[in-house]
């Protein structure tokens, strides 16, 4: 592979994937670079029923579809990766992978966009799988009759606790405040629900057990109490953060992490663009992912020409 | 009802059984088309390529036959999809419950099966 693009995106969610579909289509040369598995979040996703167009979808099928649509174009991907350095600035760019290759460009879109924020309590790297799990509609039926947690108080906690009483005899909510951040509808169906109780103002410290999970250290937050339960699995949905870990000192982040572009998605760095969620935004969805990548590609295809003509002229 | 990769699929006991038998080397992982198989799926996809010398397989979890897997001693206290297992000349040598990285999967591959 020519290891000289005109424009590298990094991240093959929504965002990317649309940006490399605007770009490949428009003739500039691209290649996505990708941590984990082409479609990101998409594939966490089982129905996406709210993207126009599409009335029912799994979220792989649609990142299936964008990720053949991109490579019709001619866009190149390369997933199952990490990238190891940025240097952004100047005009040609480069990003050096894993296993030391080296791809330069004319102009980057960073789409890295968010991931599940773990507690980072001990035992739970060890007992996920065997206990703990982070998807209810792929491990529910594994707690049939159990007692089980559920930590949180969003959106998605106070809906997969309500979704989880179908198989578990007990759901205790174990949320860090005094109340719910999720919808009003969300937390009144979870109280309303016999088998749902809550915990509140309380966090797991630890996770304990000796081939699966047993149970947990529970930490009353004002009083620094501990106590410790016993439980057959706990379910953790505590939000999401921005994959941005490794753009800190290089990019302008404001201080939740999150990348700060202007409307047409540029970065604080000439030819550095952003797209989807890692960026500042209220909304994170998949329409607005598509939105951003859009953006980015459009406006960075219109760099990438400026440059080229001006070099042109140059000669 | 076979699930919707590109791997080698294992649909019965009869198929499972010969290709543990024919392969001296072999993964499989028997899941779902959901969030946490689906990242496996896609990186023994990948390797395929690399490690010629390892069979890579898939089986539904649904499926009655999956039974020769979801009743293993090895998945015995497993609580996430997908269960996967590495077998060595028809023993399990190795067996993980729930999501995997690439690296993840690598160093088992490494370790128990070489490059
Ligand atoms: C369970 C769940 C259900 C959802 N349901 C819906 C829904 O029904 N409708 C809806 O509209 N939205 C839904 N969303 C939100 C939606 O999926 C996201 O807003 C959208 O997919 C974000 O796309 P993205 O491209 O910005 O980021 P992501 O999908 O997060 O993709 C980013 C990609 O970049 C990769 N990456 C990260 N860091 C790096 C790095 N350093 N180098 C290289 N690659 C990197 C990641 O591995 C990933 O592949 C849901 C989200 C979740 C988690």
């Amino acid at each position: 592979m020519d290891n000289h693009f005109d424009s590298i995106i990094i991240g093959a969610g929504a965002a990317g994937l649309t940006a490399g579909i605007y770009l490949s289509r428009a003739k500039v040369s691209t290649l996505i670079l990708n941590e984990g598995t082409v479609g990101g979040q998409l594939v966490l996703t089982h129905e996406v029923a709210n993207y126009p167009g599409v009335e029912h979808v799994s979220g792989y099928e649609l990142a299936r579809t964008m990720k053949q649509q991109a490579i019709s174009f001619g866009c190149k991907i390369r997933s199952n990766l990490k990238v190891t350095s940025l240097q952004l600035e100047g005009e040609i760019k480069s990003v050096e992978i894993n296993n030391k290759e080296t791809f330069t460009a004319h102009s980057v879109i960073i789409a890295t966009g968010g991931k599940s924020r773990m507690i980072g309590a001990p035992g739970e790297a060890e007992f996920k799988g065997r206990g703990i799990s982070y998807c209810a509609t792929c491990d529910g039926d594994f707690f049939q009759d159990k007692e089980i947690i559920v930590v949180g108080g969003g959106n998605a906690a106070l809906e997969e606790a309500v979704s989880l009483t179908k198989y578990a005899s007990k759901v205790t909510i174990v949320h860090q405040f005094d109340h719910f951040q999720a919808f009003e509808h969300y937390s009144d169906e979870a109280k309303k629900n016999e088998k749902i109780n809550f915990i509140m103002e309380t966090k797991i410290t630890q996770f304990m057990g000796d081939e699966k999970l047993q149970s947990v250290t529970l930490e009353h937050i004002p009083s620094g109490d501990l106590s410790e339960m016993k439980i057959d699995g706990v379910f953790i949905f505590i939000g999401y953060v921005p994959n941005t870990e490794s753009l800190e000192g290089i990019i302008a982040l404001n201080p939740n992490k999150e990348i700060i572009v202007n409307s047409n998605m540029e970065t604080n760095i000439t030819g550095v663009f952003a797209a989807g969620d890692s960026i500042v935004k209220r909304f994170r969805q998949v329409t607005t992912a598509v939105a951003d990548g859009t953006i980015a590609a459009l406006v960075s295809a219109d760099y990438i020409n400026n440059i080229k003509k001006q070099s042109e002229v140059l000669v | 009802m076979s699930l919707k990769t590109n791997l080698t699929h294992i649909e019965s006991l009869e198929d499972h059984k010969s290709v543990i038998e024919n392969n001296e080397n072999v993964m499989v992982c028997c899941g779902r088309m959901g969030p946490m198989c689906i990242p496996v799926y896609d990186v023994m996809e990948e390797l395929e390529n690399e490690y010629t010398n390892i069979k890579f397989a898939d089986m539904p979890f649904d499926s009655p036959d999956a039974r020769v897997i979801r009743d293993l001693a090895e998945c015995r206290n497993f609580s996430g999809l997908p269960f996967t297992v590495y077998y060595k000349n028809g023993k399990v040598v190795k067996a993980t419950s729930s999501i995997q990285t690439r690296d993840q999967v690598t160093s088992i591959l490494d370790e128990q099966f070489g490059k």
